[in-house]
C-alpha cells in the first residue's frame, strides 16, 4: 500500500535506511523533502522512489553555537558539528548533517565534495529516530 | 509579473521608536508604549490617538519569547484605543515590514483612513539557547532544523556558497559590520551603538582596569580575527557577522494621501510595495540570492515607477553581514557578485554613493525581530526629512527603500518611500 506523502512515510523510510523522495507522474520531477501536491504543474499523483544517495556539497558551516537538541548529544563551542546542503545526482537538494568531515578546522571543507548518505539512528525503541547525513564518498 | 497599484496614495505622517538594547524590567506592551510616545511627539501638527481607526502589530513570537500570545488587543489597550480592531502580523523576522504592507492596503483599500502600525519584540527575557531554538522555529522544523541549523548556520551556509561562487573572503563580511558599527555610533537608539575601534578601546582599558594582561590589538582587524574578542559562530560567521538579540518597539502612523496635511507639511508617501514567499533554503536554485527579495523589490519598483538607480538610501535587512552583501544585489543596486567589492570601495558609507543603513542596520541597532521591519521606517522617516541628526545624509533624500527578510528569505516585503 502507497505511503501517504507525508514527513512521518519520509522518516519512517528514514529509519529503514532509505532516502525517499517523490515524484510528479504527470510531469516527471522529483522532489525532495517529498510533497502531496507538485509545485511544477499541480498534479497530485505523486510516486514514491528511493534515490541514490549520492551527491555532492552545495553548501555547509560548522555550527559553534549549536542547537539545543545538538547540545544534548555533546556538542559546543570547542567541539562544534557540521551541517550543509547536498545536491543529489537527481538533481534535488536537502538539508543534512555532515559527519566525517573536519568541523573544527571547517575552511578545508570544499564544496563540491562527493557525498554519500548515512542514516544516524539515535535512541532506542520507541524513541529512536533516525536522521540524515552524508559524509565524503571517497 | 502584474503591475500592482495601490487604490490611493499612501502617507507616512508620524514614526518613532524605542531605544533598543536588553531590558530586564521592560514587557513587550512597555517597549510599545515608548515607541507610541515618540511617534506622537513626532506628527507635526496636533494629533489626537482617537483618530487612529486600526492597528497591525508586527510580532514573530512573544509566545514563545514571553509566553504571551494574543499580543496585538494588549498594544491596542496600553495606548488606550480599543476597541478598535488590532491585528498581529506574523512572519518572523519580516513581520514589521509585513504589518506595514497591512496597513498599506486597508488604507488603500478606502475602509480606514488613518492606520497605526507597531512592531514589537521582546527577546532577551529567554536564555540564549532557547533564542536560538526560537529563531529556529523561523526554519523548517521538519527537515532543515533536524540537520542542526541554526539562523547563523542558515546565513553561514549561504555565505559558503557565495564565497565558492563569487570568490568573497570572511574578510570582506567584516567591512560591513565596521560600517554598520560606525553608523551606529551615530544613533542614540542603537543597542550597540559604538565603532569596533572604540569597542575594542573598551575591552583594552576594561583588561588593564581588572589587572588582566592588555590584549595586543593594534587594529579593527586584529581585534575581528581574535577568537577571544570574535569568536566563531557558524562559520564563516563570527559574532560580530551577527545580529544582537534585542528588546524593542517601533511605531508609524499611516493615512490617506489626501489627509496628509492635516498632520503635517512634511509627509512621507509610501509609493511602492511588494512582498514574496519562497520554499526552504535547500530547495533554492540559486543559494547565493534571495528570490524573494528580488521579486518583492521588483513588485515594488514597477508600482512606484522607478528603478533602483532612483534609490538615494536604503535600510537592508542585514540579520547577518552576508544577507547585506546580497540584499545589496537582490535590490538592483549592485550586479550579482559584486556587492561586497562596493562595500569595501566605501560605496554604501553614509558618504558613499549609496548609503546603505545609516541606522547601524540590525546589526548595530539591533534585531527586535518583530520590530526591526517597522524601525527601518522610523530611520527612512528621519533621513527623509532631514532629522537624523549626526547621521543624517548629506544630500537630499527624495526616494528610499526598505527591505525587509523573514527567515532565510521565505518571506521578503520591500517599501519605497517618497518625498514629494
Amino acid at each position: 500500500m502507497a505511503q501517504p506523502f507525508t514527513s512521518a512515510s519520509f522518516n519512517k523510510f528514514l529509519g529503514e535506511h532509505k532516502l525517499m523522495a517523490s515524484r510528479c507522474a504527470n510531469c516527471a520531477q522529483t522532489f525532495l523533502p517529498p510533497r502531496a501536491i507538485c509545485p511544477n504543474c499541480h498534479g497530485d499523483q505523486m510516486e514514491w522512489i528511493e534515490t541514490s544517495g549520492k551527491g555532492k556539497l552545495a553548501a555547509f558551516t560548522s555550527v559553534y553555537v549549536g542547537t539545543t537538541a545538538m547540545n544534548a548529544e555533546g556538542f559546543d563551542r570547542n567541539n562544534p558539528y557540521a551541517t550543509g546542503i547536498v545536491e543529489l545526482d537527481e538533481g534535488v537538494k536537502i538539508s543534512a548533517r555532515l559527519v566525517g568531515m573536519d568541523a573544527k578546522n571547517p575552511a578545508n571543507i570544499q564544496i563540491g565534495t562527493a557525498m554519500r548518505v548515512e542514516f544516524l539512528d539515535r535512541g532506542e525503541g520507541e524513541a529512536k529516530q533516525t536522521f540524515l547525513a552524508f559524509t565524503p564518498a571517497n | 509579473m502584474a503591475n500592482r497599484k495601490l487604490g490611493r496614495g499612501v502617507a507616512m505622517v508620524g514614526a518613532g521608536m524605542s531605544k533598543f538594547g536588553a531590558f530586564a524590567d521592560k514587557a513587550s506592551r512597555d517597549l510599545f508604549v515608548e515607541a507610541f510616545q515618540e511617534m506622537r511627539a513626532s506628527v507635526d501638527k496636533s494629533f489626537d490617538p482617537n483618530a487612529i481607526e486600526n492597528i497591525y502589530i508586527g510580532n514573530y513570537s512573544s509566545d514563545l519569547f514571553e509566553h504571551q500570545g494574543h499580543t496585538a488587543p494588549i498594544m491596542a489597550d496600553v495606548i488606550g484605543l480599543t476597541p478598535r480592531p488590532a491585528t498581529r502580523v506574523e512572519d518572523a523576522c519580516a513581520s514589521g515590514g509585513v504589518a506595514l504592507r497591512q496597513g498599506i492596503m486597508a488604507i488603500a483599500s478606502g475602509l480606514y483612513d488613518v492606520v497605526l502600525v507597531g512592531g514589537v519584540e521582546r527577546m532577551t527575557k529567554l536564555p540564549t539557547a532557547e533564542v536560538t531554538d526560537t529563531l529556529g522555529s523561523a526554519g523548517d522544523t521538519l527537515f532543515e532544523i533536524p540537520a542542526g541549523f541554526t539562523f547563523p548556520g542558515f546565513y553561514a551556509a549561504i555565505a559558503s556558497a557565495y564565497i565558492h561562487r563569487y570568490g568573497m573572503t570572511p574578510e570582506n563580511l567584516m567591512t560591513i559590520a565596521a560600517k554598520n558599527h560606525a553608523n551606529g555610533a551615530l544613533n542614540p537608539k542603537a543597542q550597540f551603538g559604538v565603532t569596533i575601534r572604540d569597542w575594542m578601546k573598551q575591552r583594552i582599558e576594561a583588561a588593564i582596569k581588572k589587572g588582566k594582561p592588555a590584549p595586543t590589538w593594534q587594529t579593527e582587524s586584529d581585534f575581528l580575527h581574535d577568537d577571544s574578542a570574535n569568536p566563531m559562530i557558524a562559520y564563516p560567521l563570527r559574532l560580530f557577522d551577527c545580529s544582537p538579540i534585542t528588546d524593542g518597539a517601533a511605531c508609524v502612523l499611516l493615512v490617506a494621501a489626501e489627509r496628509a496635511r492635516e498632520f503635517t507639511d512634511t509627509p512621507i508617501h509610501i509609493i511602492g510595495s511588494g512582498q514574496a514567499s519562497d520554499v526552504a533554503l535547500h530547495d533554492r536554485a540559486d543559494l547565493t540570492t534571495l528570490r524573494a527579495a528580488r521579486v518583492a523589490s521588483q513588485e515594488a519598483y514597477a508600482m512606484a515607477g522607478v528603478t533602483a538607480r532612483d534609490i538615494r538610501i536604503a535600510e537592508v535587512h542585514d540579520c547577518f553581514t552576508i544577507a547585506e552583501v546580497i540584499a545589496s544585489e537582490d535590490l538592483g543596486f549592485f550586479e550579482p557578485g559584486t556587492g561586497f567589492k562596493m562595500a569595501e570601495d566605501g560605496v554604501t558609507a553614509r558618504d558613499g554613493a549609496r548609503p546603505i543603513n545609516t541606522s547601524g542596520g540590525l546589526k548595530s541597532k539591533g534585531h527586535p525581530v518583530g520590530a526591526s521591519g517597522v524601525g527601518q521606517a522610523v530611520e527612512v522617516w528621519k533621513q527623509m526629512r532631514g532629522q537624523a541628526g549626526a547621521r543624517q545624509v548629506n544630500r537630499a533624500v527624495p526616494l528610499a527603500l526598505t527591505h525587509n527578510v523573514g527567515g532565510t528569505g521565505q518571506t521578503a516585503v520591500v517599501h519605497i518611500y517618497e518625498r514629494k
